[in-house]
């Protein structure tokens, strides 16, 4: 927790004459995990999407380790910073080894010659996330877990310091939601990567948060930390209704729980 | 790793390449090739007509096949191809423009210059189409191409109707696709229209990996989707300019091309790129050497074969895909 690595100041987004995004401004310092919370529509895709440069058009300020966002050269901004998509594609023809093996794009020189350096890096990285045991099948025959894997193993091959996560583990089973969380919370330890992780889970967020944002039509109306936000008034607020909670067993986190419908 | 079918493409183009020279009505003794003096019939005809004819073929086939191959890339869907995208048909105009104002207006390299206009007044179109719209439909997509397409057919009927006979006769003959060539220089042109464009799109191939997964994730890697997008039309208006200013437009090799070869050799683009430019080359110089050989010695222009072998083709592709060819 020091340096500030991502600074937002009064980002406005809008698309088709809506704004999507309504004077965003908060700051990210290295190695926090902060997740990005609220109902649906709020803006959470929309902003990793600016910050990852996948939409442009966008106005106020975003700082990457000081230094202004549109000042990069997109090769040179996805050494610092990378977006896991909700999902990959089913339909990618690629293999697991080829596809993270691409990730060392933005480091290659013009002319994308592979160096054992590079082979060694995608190596570790699919060692990291278990990816190394079905490293030549096809990404096109994998489960969605064993994808979203994939998906986390090209990013840490591509080295970035800061993920963007969308939604790295909602439409997971159980199973897989736990690996996938313990997976991102080894790579931020060990690796001592940022994670910006969007998410509907909110359990996931206040059991794995540093810190946590909520935003609502594009507004950020909660900023804190997960004990903060786990209270009857701000989430009505956020959510519009009311919740139940419970205390976790081993924690002793609060956490929601499902309501009962008659 | 895909070593051996790499292996076949190669040994189908160096044959296809070697024995053509020799098919056609009139028999050439191997006597002939080392008569540097032309002195025979053969001879003259071997290395005048013939060697000149499966060059240009060659290099016109090795031409589409690159484009499709990163068109189908960018685009996503295996039905990309500067043919559907109506780019040979802005060259198509480019060039009947040409053949109107030659008489008065002679140019140097007049009819690839026009060419090379039309394709890029194409390509600027749908670069604009996928700039307005984001996360372009199979439907639209080739929607848009048979618009530009039927706008610029439209534009030579118009062009045919108000020019004389033989202008008129000369553009439905270059229309219909046809390899003809008498000396090199047409060859010669086309090589480097061709080689530099090939040269661009080979130089691609890491871009064009990450952009057939998808935009977000070319983005997300490092990938400067727009900038590439724009050195691909680039590159795919050049070439189309060059094979369609001298063989008309022939539709269907930068379709088939890429494709059997991705079936072959998979999706890597720094190796199938080269695959497709050696495939499309053979190719086109079989289909050439079987329109010109069929009814000898009358020829079929080489645009009807590879337009009988491509519909069924490319209908067998919709079929395959259920329509939906992984829509971007």
């Amino acid at each position: 927790m020091n340096q500030t690595v991502i600074e937002i100041e009064n980002l406005c987004f809008a698309a088709a004459g809506k704004a999507i995004l309504n004077s965003v401004s908060f700051s990210v310092s290295s190695g926090q995990r902060l997740y990005i919370v609220g109902p649906n529509g709020a803006g959470k895709t929309t902003l990793l999407r600016c910050l990852s440069r996948i939409v442009g058009g966008f106005r106020g300020d975003i700082k990457i380790k000081n230094q202004d966002l549109k000042s990069y050269s997109q090769k040179n901004l996805a050494k610092i910073l990378t977006y896991v998509p909700q999902s990959l594609d089913a339909d990618i023809p690629f293999t697991v080894h080829q596809f993270v093996l691409m990730a060392r794009y933005p480091h290659l020189s013009p002319f994308s010659v592979i160096t054992p350096n590079d082979e060694k890096i995608v190596r570790d990285a699919m060692e990291m996330t278990q990816t190394d045991c079905f490293a030549h099948r096809i990404i096109s025959t994998l489960s969605g877990g064993e994808r979203q894997q994939v998906s986390i193993a090209a990013a840490v091959a591509q080295q970035a310091e800061i993920f963007l996560l969308d939604e790295p583990a909602t439409y997971l089973d159980y199973k897989h939601q736990n690996d996938i969380q313990s997976l991102l919370s080894k790579i931020n330890k060990t690796l001592d990567t940022t994670l910006l992780c969007v998410t509907h889970d909110l359990n996931a967020a206040v059991l794995n948060a540093d810190a946590i944002i909520a935003l609502k039509q594009g507004r950020i109306v909660f900023a804190g930390s997960a004990a903060e936000i786990m209270n009857e008034r701000t989430l009505e607020e956020i959510y519009g209704k009311k919740f139940q909670f419970v205390c976790h067993p081993l924690t002793g986190q609060r956490i929601i729980v499902p309501d009962t419908i008659k | 790793m895909k070593k051996t079918q790499f292996i076949f493409i190669i040994v189908f183009a160096v044959v296809v390449l070697v024995i053509s020279p020799f098919i056609g009505s009139i028999k050439i003794p191997f006597s002939a090739l080392t008569d540097f003096g032309h002195t025979t019939i053969a001879s003259k005809i071997f290395y005048n007509i013939r060697l000149p004819r499966v060059l240009t073929a060659f290099i016109a086939g090795a031409a589409l096949a690159c484009c499709g191959v990163a068109l189908q890339a960018m685009f996503r869907n295996p039905l990309a191809t500067p043919f559907t995208l109506g780019i040979s048909g802005g060259a198509a105009f480019g060039a009947t423009v040409y053949v109107l104002i030659a008489a008065f207006l002679p140019i140097w390299l007049g009819p690839v210059l026009f060419s090379f206009f039309g394709s890029l007044a194409a390509a600027i179109f749908i670069y604009g189409l996928t700039k307005l719209k984001r996360g372009f439909s199979v439907g639209t997509m080739l929607l848009a191409g048979v618009v530009v397409n039927f706008f610029f057919s439209s534009l030579i009927l118009l062009l045919q109707y108000i020019s004389d006979f033989t202008q008129s006769f000369q553009i439905v003959h270059w229309l219909m696709g046809s390899i003809e060539a008498n000396g090199y220089a047409k060859p010669k042109i086309m090589f480097i229209f061709t080689a530099a464009g090939v040269a661009i799109i080979a130089a691609c191939g890491a871009k064009l990996n990450l952009m057939s997964i998808g935009d977000e994730i070319a983005i997300s890697r490092g990938v400067n989707v727009r900038g590439t997008r724009k050195i691909v039309f680039f590159a795919t208006s050049i070439m189309v300019a060059g094979v369609v200013a001298f063989c008309g437009p022939i539709g269907f090799v930068g379709l088939m091309a890429p494709h059997i070869c991705r079936l072959l050799i998979g999706h890597d683009h720094k190796i199938l790129t080269p695959a497709s430019v050696l495939f499309g080359g053979g190719f086109l110089v079989l289909c050439d050497t079987i329109a010109r050989t069929v009814i000898s010695p009358a020829e079929i222009p080489v645009g009807v074969i590879t337009a009988l072998l491509g519909g069924p083709f490319f209908v067998w592709l919709l079929i395959k895909d259920n329509g939906t060819a992984n829509a971007g």
